[in-house]
């Protein structure tokens, strides 16, 4: 789960990471009375799950409060595209309204799980500003990296060799290793799966600040942190999706016109791969889950419908101890139920199929059924282009 | 021979009182397993669908002579469940539960590195030796017992693979759902080194997946150490950047994991890339001959 820039703040603050004063604003009148309480110059900053917002017009400083209530009022309602909400863009909804400081360096932090080494890593670069991604590719001398200990935790030395690597001395020293404690403890105490301070600053005062914060957390441990899970916004996700997720579906809207049904996350994938291979566009990945009972069936149907882009149904079930005639019966009624429009194309395995392949052929519904998955692929592309 | 889990695995369930688990028990005896018995904390001393249900896997053990046992303990619990296992000096744990958090995760994986226990999953279908035994949720009568051991980070997709052989009459050795969470207890590389080393098995299918870098390693062991055929399939050619495709580790971050960076690692590695998931079976035949 991702959650704003300004709640990522929040978060780390709480665990004595320094961060600007500064306050969310969902209009111009709020956005005034915040700057009135930190005082000019304050930067506004466009409030989106998404990076490189600077770019695209999303972070502005204003000296007077009247520019303050012009950049608020400009970017509450515009729609801002960066090279990560791709090109419809994201409407900003919010702005974070934040002191301005003095730059004298950036800096990047960041803290995330490494898969292979099965242990965290914490990353510090004195090429901060830039896009993490791009200085690995282009200059990955400039990435420092401490493996974290999975139960010792991260280790004060490690702290202090990533901050005499970033080339900071005195004070700042002490203030990093510091700083890199906080940013471990909130990670682990949060469950978070991401924590990214890009830029983390050096004042013209000689103080690090967090000028940014891009936290992700761990979905599978939401459960057990309640605080967190408020922080999500719902306004950030696709609405398809968000009603997918109530009934429990794992659905992603894609751009083309095949509406695919699956069982099970790896075949719903390979499902998406054989459309594209027999020459179609799937509109959407959707794992109803291993068991693909009548009401998910139903359920499903209903969120795939709703997407207009749809001219054809892919349903791919593999089953195994999966009775295929229960399965048919579920889809008839959900067809029928729904008035499905278009054409559907079923191949399932699992007991009982041939029994299955009969009821749907006899429902007099628009029904084609496959024998393998590259026939149903194949046979689902003809149908959709009608 | 095959590998893992074979005639002499004593099978121990633990969550067995439960609905998965009580399905999946009465599923894996009637493959021919030898389950032993159950663990649920509390129900000790009852019995279960006439197994006998202990309150801890070390007593357990100790009156059984479990060495294997399957999990399905909801999320919140699993992690404690596998150590336990571990602590108990279970050779083989297979945790089929989805949704446990990935610091759980890190803390076992840790752990289980001063252990003798052999991890498989979590988030997976665990796995089966053909005509022999099973731990976990793969249906029994799509497999037939033959020549390919199959390893894969997916459920239903594996048994795409192991319904595809069975088809063409190569059957199986063993199959490994090794699981689709970021953090597993065994890899890629464990998979084909066991493979490898078993006269049984001719030849491995490999099933990955985008995210992480699991394949691009499984390519830098079969350059090293593996001389049978390898036939691989990567799912999520397709897949958008940035979005997590129902696996907690199917997810293409920063422009890595890509499938076509795994397809072109596996490739240069020697094995037989696959592009479309109908063609796995069939390229295997071609590879170890029908």
């Amino acid at each position: 789960m991702k959650i704003h820039e300004y709640q990522g703040k929040t978060v780390l603050a709480r665990f004595g990471v320094p961060v600007p004063r500064g306050d969310v604003a969902f209009n111009a009148d709020e956005a005034v009375a915040i700057a009135q309480r930190l005082g000019l110059p304050v930067v506004v900053k466009a409030q989106i799950h998404a990076g490189g917002r600077g770019k695209g017009g999303g972070v502005k400083v204003a000296g007077t409060m009247e520019e303050v209530r012009a950049h608020a009022g400009a970017m509450i309602g515009m729609t801002l595209v960066t090279h990560q909400t791709g090109p419809g863009g994201r409407v900003v909804q919010r702005v974070l309204v934040e002191q301005g400081l003095s730059i004298a360096r950036e800096l990047y932090l960041g803290l995330v799980l490494d898969r292979a080494a099965g242990r965290p890593v914490l990353m510090a670069s004195p090429a901060g500003g830039m896009e993490i991604e791009r200085v690995a590719e282009e200059t990955p001398d400039l990435i420092f990296k401490e493996y974290i200990h999975p139960t010792a935790g991260l280790e004060t030395f490690q702290a202090r060799k990533l901050a005499f690597a970033l080339g900071l001395d005195g004070p700042a020293i002490g203030q990093a290793v510091k700083l890199a404690a906080a940013v471990y403890a909130a990670f682990k105490a949060a469950d978070a799966s991401l924590v990214e301070i890009n830029p983390l600053i050096l004042t013209g005062e000689g103080d690090l600040v967090a000028l940014d914060a891009k936290l992700t957390f761990d979905d599978n441990a939401l459960y057990r942190h309640p605080d967190i899970r408020e922080l999500r916004d719902l306004g950030e996700e696709d609405p398809l999706e968000v009603e997918a997720s109530k009934f429990s579906l794992n659905y992603i809207r894609l751009d083309g016109t095949i509406g695919c049904m699956v069982n099970g996350a790896g075949l719903a994938m390979a499902t998406m791969d054989i459309i594209k291979i027999a020459g179609g566009e799937p509109a959407n990945f959707l794992d109803v889950g291993g068991g693909a009972n009548a009401e998910q069936i139903r359920n499903a149907f209903k969120i795939l419908m709703s997407d207009t882009n749809v001219k054809a149904v892919f349903i791919n079930i593999f089953g195994g101890i999966l009775r295929c005639d229960i399965l048919a019966e579920g889809v008839i009624a959900a067809v029928k139920e729904l008035s499905v429009g278009v054409p559907i194309v079923i191949r399932m395995e699992g007991t009982n199929v041939e029994k299955g392949k009969q009821m749907l052929r006899d429902s007099g519904l628009n029904f084609t059924t496959a024998d393998s998955m590259a026939e149903g692929a194949a046979t689902v592309v003809r149908v959709a282009r009608g | 021979m095959a590998v893992l889990i074979d005639a002499s695995t004593r099978l121990l369930v633990q969550g067995l009182t439960g609905r998965e688990g009580t399905f999946h028990a009465k599923a894996a005896s009637a493959y021919g397993t030898t389950v032993v018995g159950g663990v649920t904390p509390g129900k000790g001393g009852t019995t279960h669908e006439g197994w006998p249900v202990f309150n801890t896997v070390a007593e357990a053990v100790g009156k059984t002579d479990a060495n294997a046992s399957v999990i399905f303990v909801p999320p919140p619990f699993s992690a404690d469940a596998i150590l336990e296992a571990a602590d108990a000096g279970l050779a083989l744990a297979v945790c089929i539960t989805e949704g446990i958090p990935t610091l759980d995760m890190m803390r076992v994986l840790a752990a289980l590195k001063e252990s003798s226990t052999r991890l498989i999953g979590p988030n997976c279908p665990g796995l089966i030796t053909a005509g022999r035994a099973k731990a976990g949720i793969i249906p029994g009568h799509i497999c037939q017992p033959g020549r390919v051991g199959v390893v894969s980070r997916s459920g239903t997709l594996t048994y795409e693979a192991i319904h595809q052989l069975t088809r063409l009459g190569l059957g199986q050795t063993t199959c490994i759902g090794i699981g689709g969470d970021p953090l597993i207890g065994t890899s890629f590389v464990d998979a084909l080194g066991l493979f490898q080393a078993d006269p049984e098995t001719e030849g491995i299918v490999l099933i990955g997946e985008i995210g992480g870098t699991a394949e691009e390693e499984a390519a830098a062991f079969i350059t090293a150490h593996v001389t049978k055929p390898v036939v691989c399939f990567i799912c999520g050619q397709t897949a958008p950047p940035g979005r997590r495709m129902g696996h907690a580790g199917a997810i293409i971050a920063g422009g890595k994991g890509t499938a076509a960076e795994k397809m072109a690692a596996l490739s240069a590695a020697g094995a037989h890339v696959v592009r479309s998931p109908a063609d796995i079976g069939q390229a295997m035949a071609d590879a170890i001959g029908a």
